[in-house]
Formats: C-alpha cells, sequence, structure tokens
C-alpha cells in the first residue's frame, strides 16, 4: 500500500512542512494546530484535573468519616478553610461544589471528548487534520485558562463556589446568600463561559470534519463506533450547551444588574429585604436541565464507543449489531434532550407533566439495555485478550449496568419522592455515567497510549490498577444505596447532628477507606503513564491487530498523519477472525479483491459487478473440489 | 507533497463554511433556549407578559435590516460576477445599514427607559425584551466585524476564491442575523 511509503521520505517531509513556519518549541507542543498534539494536550489537562478533583473528593471523604475528629495537617494544609485541623463547613460546600464541576465538565466532557475525538476522529476516518485546526487550538487554550480561572477561585478570601454543581439560585444568584456566592461563583460563571466557547469550537470542528472530510470508501456505515458515538456527542454538545450559555447570561443579569429572572421576594439574614419580584428559580432549573441532561450522555457516549471498540479488537471478534449500536447512539441522542424534567419532580411539577417526562425516561433504558446485550454478545465465545484495555472496557459495561438499573428506580416519579436528593442519586450517578465513563476513558487511554505515545504501557501496572479501582469503587459507591434508601440526603456536612442518620457514620468510615485505596490505585496509573512516555517499550505500528485506520499510520507522528496518499477504505472495521481469512484481522484498507477466500455474499450489498464475481469465483473454487 | 498537503489544507474550504452552519444551529439554540424561557416565565403568573406597547422603532429597524440583507445578497452576487467595485460598494452599504440598526435598536431602548420600562424590573418579561435585543445587537456587532474584515479583504488583492469564501461566510451570518431579528420581533408582537 502506498500508505506505508519508505521512512527515508518522512524526513524530507518534516523540512517542506515547516517551509512557511520552523519548528519551535512553541508552535510543536504549545500552540500547535496538530490534532494529534491537541488530543494530548487535553488529555493531560485531563488527568491534572482529575487527580485534582480525585484529592478535593478525599478531603471532604475525610470529613464525613471523621466528623467530630481535628487533624492537625488539615490546618497546615488547608489554613483557614480547616480551623483547628476540621475543615470549615462552607469549604465542604465549595468541594463538593468544585469536585462535581471538575469532574463532570473538565474531565469527562473535555479530557475525555477532547482527548479521543482530536485523535480518533481524523486517525479513524483519513484525514489530515480538523477542519479548521486554528479553531481547534483556540479550543484547548479556551479550556486551559477554564481550568486556570476554576482553580484561582481556591487562592481568593471566602473560598470558590459553594451552591453545589448544578449553581441553582437562589444561592448562586445572590452574591451574599453564602461566602461561596461571592467571588467564587463569579469566577466559577466566567470559567464555564471559557469552557463553553472552547466545547462549542471543538464540537463544531468534529461534526463539521466527520460530514465533510472522510477519506475515500469511507460511507458513513463503515465508521467505527468510536467515531459514531463522538459525532453524536458532538452534535449533543453543539445543541445543548448553548442554553446553558442562555441560563448562565440571565443568572449573570439576575446577580449584577438586578433583574428578576430567577429571583423573587426574599430576605436575607432575617433583615435585609432583597428587592427582586417575581422572578422563578425553577426557570433556571429547565434551562439548565435542558443542557444538564444531555450533558450526562456528553459524557457517558464517547466512552461507550470507545469501550465498543475495545471489545470487539481483543474479543476478536466483529461488533455485535453494529447497526443496532449505532442506531440506539441515536435513539439516546434524540430521547436525552426530552427527559430533563426528571431532575425536577419535586419542583412542584404537573403530576401530568412528570409522567411525560418519567416516560420518556424510562424508555432510555431501551437503547441503553440494546447496547449492553451487544457488549456481552460481542464478548460470547470471543478469543478474549485481556489487555489493560479491555479490562477497563469491561468494566466500564460493569458499572454501566449496575449504575443503569437505579436509573430505572429514580426515573420514577413516585418513587423519586423519596430517593430525590438522598446518597441513592449519588451512588446511581458515580457507577453509571461517573466510574462508567472513567473506565471508557481509561480504556482508551491505555488502548491508544501506542499511538500517542510511540510506546506501551506496562501491563502488570494496569491490571493492579484496574483491580483496585473496580473493586475500590463498587467499594464506595455500592453501600451509598442502602444510605439512600434510608433517607440521608447528600451534600450534608456531619451525620452525626442527626439521630436518625448516626448510625451512618461506620458505613461512611468505611467508604472513606475504600476511597483512599482506590485513590492510592490512581499512583498506579500515573507512574506507568509518566513512565511509559519516557521509557516504555516501542509500539510496533498495530500493536492490537486491529482494523482502523489508525494502525496504518507511521508510529513516529508527522504533520498530516500519512506519509504518502491517505488510504482509501473498502470494508467495514469489525472484520475479525472472518472464516476462510488468513490472519483473525482484515485491515479495512485491504480490498475485498485480496481477501476472496473469506467473502461473503453480504459483503457486496449494493456492489453487482463484485458479487458477480464473488458467485463466479465461490464456482470455480467448488468445481476444483469436485475435480480433486 | 507535503505543500500539496498544505494547499489542500489552505483551499479546503467546504469544511470551513460548514463550521459556519453549524454555529448558526448554536445560535438558534441560545435565542431558542431565552424565548422558551420566557414562555416559561410568562407561563408562571398572570401578572407576567409584556404589558406595554414595543416601541415604533423596532417597526424601522426591521425595514432597515431587510434592506441590509438585500445588499447583501447583492454584495455576493458582485462577489460572484467579479465585480469588486461593485461588491466593495455593497459591503459598504451592508455595512451602513447595519449601524443604522445598531443605533435604531438603541433609540428603542431610550424610547423605554424614557416610558419607565426599565431592565432592571419586577416584571422580568420587560427585562426579556432588553435580553433579547441585547444579545441580537452582540450578534450584529460580530456581523459587522465580519463585514469590515470582508471589506478589508477585498480591498487588498487576494485570489477570488477567497475573496468568495469570506464574502460568503459574512453573507451567511449576515442573512441569519438577520432571520433572527425578524423571529425575534414576531415573538414579541405575539406575546405583546
Amino acid at each position: 500500500m502506498s500508505t506505508l511509503t519508505v521512512h527515508d521520505h518522512v524526513v524530507s517531509h518534516h523540512e517542506e512542512d515547516h517551509g512557511h513556519h520552523k519548528a519551535t518549541f512553541l508552535n510543536t507542543y504549545v500552540f500547535s494546530m496538530d490534532h494529534k498534539m491537541i488530543a494530548k494536550q487535553f488529555l493531560i489537562t485531563g488527568i491534572a484535573m482529575a487527580f485534582i478533583a480525585m484529592m478535593l473528593s478525599i478531603l471532604f471523604r475525610i470529613q464525613l468519616a471523621y466528623p467530630d475528629k481535628a487533624f492537625p495537617l488539615m490546618e497546615t494544609l488547608l489554613g483557614r478553610f480547616a480551623p483547628g485541623g476540621r475543615l470549615d463547613s462552607n469549604f465542604y460546600l465549595a468541594l463538593v461544589t468544585i469536585h462535581g464541576t471538575i469532574m463532570v465538565f473538565f474531565v469527562l466532557t473535555a479530557g475525555l471528548s477532547g482527548t479521543f475525538a482530536n485523535l480518533l476522529i481524523p486517525l479513524q476516518l483519513g484525514v489530515r487534520d480538523m477542519a479548521s485546526p486554528f479553531m481547534n487550538m483556540l479550543s484547548y487554550w479556551f479550556f486551559f485558562i477554564a481550568c486556570g480561572i476554576m482553580l484561582s477561585s481556591f487562592f481568593i478570601q471566602k473560598g470558590p463556589a459553594s451552591g453545589g454543581w448544578t449553581i441553582y439560585p437562589p444561592l448562586s444568584a445572590l452574591p451574599k446568600a453564602m461566602p461561596g456566592s461571592g467571588l467564587g461563583m463569579t469566577l466559577w460563571l466566567i470559567s464555564m463561559i471559557f469552557f463553553i466557547a472552547s466545547q462549542l469550537m471543538a464540537g463544531i470542528n468534529y461534526v463539521s470534519t466527520i460530514l465533510n472530510m472522510r477519506t475515500k470508501g469511507m460511507d458513513l456505515w463503515k465508521m467505527p463506533l468510536s467515531v459514531w458515538a463522538l459525532f453524536l456527542t458532538a452534535v449533543l454538545g453543539v445543541l445543548s450547551f448553548p442554553v446553558l450559555v442562555a441560563g448562565v447570561v440571565l443568572l449573570v443579569f439576575d446577580r449584577s444588574f438586578g433583574t428578576s429572572f430567577y429571583l423573587s421576594e426574599i430576605v436575607l439574614n432575617s433583615s435585609q429585604v432583597q428587592p427582586f419580584e417575581g422572578g422563578s428559580p425553577i426557570l433556571f432549573q429547565h434551562l439548565f436541565w435542558f443542557l444538564g441532561h444531555p450533558e450526562v450522555y456528553i459524557v457517558i457516549m464517547p466512552a461507550m464507543g470507545i469501550s465498543s471498540e475495545v471489545m470487539s479488537v481483543n474479543s476478536r471478534k466483529p461488533i455485535f449489531g453494529y447497526h443496532a449500536m449505532v442506531y440506539s447512539l441515536i435513539g439516546i441522542t434524540v430521547l436525552s434532550f426530552i427527559v430533563w424534567g426528571h431532575h425536577m419532580f419535586v419542583t412542584g411539577m404537573n403530576p401530568f407533566l412528570g409522567g411525560v417526562f418519567m416516560i420518556t425516561t424510562l424508555i432510555i433504558a431501551v437503547p441503553s439495555a440494546v447496547k449492553t446485550f451487544n457488549w456481552l454478545a460481542t464478548l460470547w465465545r470471543g478469543n478474549i485478550r485481556f489487555t489493560s484495555a479491555m479490562l477497563f472496557a469491561i468494566g466500564m459495561v460493569s458499572f454501566f449496568i449496575s449504575g443503569g438499573l437505579t436509573g430505572i428506580f429514580l426515573g420514577n416519579a413516585a418513587l423519586d419522592i423519596n430517593l430525590h436528593d438522598t446518597y441513592f442519586v449519588v451512588a446511581h450517578f458515580h457507577l453509571v455515567m461517573g466510574s462508567a465513563a472513567i473506565f471508557g476513558m481509561l480504556a482508551g487511554v491505555y488502548h491508544w497510549f501506542p499511538k500517542m505515545f510511540g510506546r506501551m504501557m506496562n501491563e502488570r501496572l494496569g491490571y493492579l490498577h484496574f483491580w483496585l479501582t473496580f473493586i475500590g469503587a463498587y467499594l464506595v459507591f455500592f453501600p451509598m444505596h442502602f444510605m439512600g434508601l434510608d433517607g440521608v440526603p447528600r451534600r450534608y456536612y456531619a451525620f452525626t447532628e442527626f439521630e436518625s442518620m448516626k448510625q451512618w457514620l461506620s458505613v461512611n468510615t468505611f467508604i472513606t477507606w475504600a476511597a483512599i485505596m482506590s485513590a492510592l490505585a490512581q499512583l498506579a496509573f500515573l507512574f506507568n503513564f509518566v513512565h511509559s512516555i519516557f521509557w516504555g517499550k516501542k509500539a510496533p505500528q498495530n500493536p492490537w491487530n486491529a482494523n482502523t485506520l489508525e494502525w496504518t499510520t507511521p508510529v513516529e507522528h508527522i504533520h498530516g498523519n500519512w506519509p504518502g496518499e491517505i488510504p482509501t477504505v473498502y470494508r467495514w472495521p469489525y472484520d475479525y477472525s472472518k472464516p476462510g481469512a488468513e490472519h483473525d484481522f482484515i485491515p479495512q484498507t485491504t480490498p475485498l479483491s485480496e481477501t476472496m477466500s473469506s467473502n461473503l455474499p453480504h459483503d457486496f450489498e449494493d456492489n453487482p459487478i463484485g458479487l458477480e464475481e464473488h458467485s463466479k469465483w465461490t464456482s470455480t473454487q467448488k468445481s476444483n473440489e469436485e475435480v480433486k | 507533497m507535503m505543500a500539496q498537503i498544505q494547499k489542500e489544507d489552505r483551499y479546503n474550504l467546504a469544511p470551513k463554511k460548514f463550521n459556519m452552519w453549524i454555529f448558526i444551529f448554536t445560535s438558534f439554540m441560545f435565542f431558542a433556549a431565552l424565548t422558551s424561557g420566557f414562555i416559561v416565565y410568562v407561563g408562571g403568573s398572570k401578572a407576567h407578559g409584556i404589558n406595554i406597547k414595543l416601541p415604533d422603532a423596532f417597526m424601522y429597524s426591521t425595514g432597515v435590516i431587510l434592506l441590509s440583507s438585500i445588499t447583501m445578497f447583492l454584495a455576493s452576487n458582485a462577489a460572484k460576477a467579479l465585480d469588486r467595485g461593485k461588491q466593495q460598494f455593497y459591503l459598504m452599504a451592508t455595512i451602513f445599514l447595519g449601524v443604522a440598526f445598531f443605533i435604531i435598536q438603541l433609540s428603542a431602548w431610550s424610547y423605554m427607559i424614557k416610558n419607565g420600562v426599565y431592565f432592571s424590573n419586577p416584571n422580568a418579561s420587560q427585562s426579556f425584551i432588553y435580553v433579547f435585543t441585547g444579545m441580537h445587537l452582540l450578534h450584529i456587532f460580530a456581523g459587522l466585524l465580519l463585514l469590515a474584515n470582508t471589506l478589508w479583504r477585498s480591498t487588498r488583492s487576494i485570489e477570488q476564491v477567497k475573496n468568495l469564501y469570506s464574502v460568503q461566510m459574512s453573507s451567511i451570518f449576515w442573512h441569519f442575523v438577520d432571520i433572527i431579528w425578524i423571529y425575534l420581533y414576531v415573538f414579541l408582537l405575539l406575546n405583546q
């Protein structure tokens, strides 16, 4: 194939390539417009943010396990946020808020989509770079600025925003409502605006690249599921993030210009009458959740796509029900826009409307179940290779099932009256979108690490990382279901203050130690990741024997991805273990004419000439058999 | 080879134009969200509602922006016919009409303020008028920058492909902000 032209070309390409601008440190590693470098930037920033958010969660877990104990070390570390070694209650709320914000938006939206969309869309579709490389670079730097602003709120007098990651008014709209409603909230809003701008630029680019720039032969039905998932995720983002902007714009007006969109008659500190009238805080919830619900699918769909890809490659089997997988993704995308009300069942919503949202919510279980069964059927009797990536992909399915089941309870308008805002909800979403999405992301990191850095990650450390994290996550989140069923509310500072919840202290202590164990397990990952970048085993061109196009590019990254012509695609990406084939995988770039012995009649849909050749070939084979 | 790739890149304008279309979708979603917010707010109580006569200025501004769409159309026709002079003339006319629209909208605000309809208002339905027009003016401002950029580029001797591309980009956007204003105005009239 011309794709694999000799390597000495590469050197000369490099020189020509930068005929206009010299390759400097600044434009190669910092203000790079190359999608592969931008993917790495997103990944490393995402991992850094994930570690920060994880440490925040350990801090508030310590508070929940030992509400009455003082840790002098805390005061040393946190200063005025932990006076006397005990976490300040306002700072506790800030920790919960920022942990949620960073994990949902900065890690699982930007870190996940940003990394894999940038890496995989051009490489798997045979594109030289994104539709607008400049916008792509801008998208990363807006994200970086957003991260900086969000973290800077830890260094201000009153601490970060603390009204929860959903920033419901009035806490977010009245700067004097609580310490975290002041400057911290303002910084949160500014950071989010940068973040949304970043996501919109990125999403627009992804959609445009996928629809306009695929290589020859790559029709939509030959795209790997990872790209399908990233495509639909980008569509979701492009349609839903502007709605959050609208909500935030009105919020900013309420905060700073004295309008009353969300605020009605309010008295602060039992004496200061506020000048607001007639606003509706529910309006904000509508606008927020119209983004917020698609957002959870923005988080989980790339993980689904990555897992599908990894599981097919490592089961050495075609993905079960490729079309069903795509249609279920489309179904989830469409349905995700009409279920937002299930977050608001207890806002005094008209019960009939609640019923409508309940039905649409439960319908989402259908495409989700289709996907789950297809993953299990892909594993069924596969020739499974338990690579680290494969383990994480299977873990993703496990979390998606166990977290998804509780969604059926929560989606029920009547049951939700009991369960709303309890630890049952916390358990549900940490399993179904938190753990599942992070496992999908880790599967992707282990699987495409050789593509990104040209080296392999250590498998043994990968196993250690997987088992400790997998067991740890279940130990952390499973007991929370029972707390929630008992009515223990989320976001509370100290349960020892309530007679009826005191008994849960021992469970909280257990959860905290499980969380600390899982957090320590991440060090295995961090070490493995950093060490492998520099000293890992050199990766071959196609280490997993996969079919997709990214493995036809040279290990050394070059601008434009393929040294010669972009390869043409002849078949779908899942021809693994095809009966009659020479190897157990047939890359997408192999024409059907080279694999006569393994072709099947349905490979020639819409291709009568090919079908004729195929039947001619099979009949000659048959007659040859008879001669023998 | 690589030089050829770069050349491909530079003329790969169709996907970039597609970017603009998607951006228009995001922008449309933004205004759809604002107007939906208005509907939810007004539905909350009988006392909510615009309850005033909209300033006449909105009528004039609608006329002006419709006119500017026509001049924009003529500009892109001229660009296609390789008539740079005519293209520049119509671009300037469009910019002029855009600025006029901007000023008329501001005069509508001052009319509303004179009649005691303030932005900071216990009846947020009236604040919504300011939000709709204000957010739309932001788009107008962006459109004017885009038009100015197109005009400036067309005065320098750039290739026709690029000239046409930049005219088309600003034309797509300008027609869109025009349509959005008509949507907002009709929406306000229906809720008056």
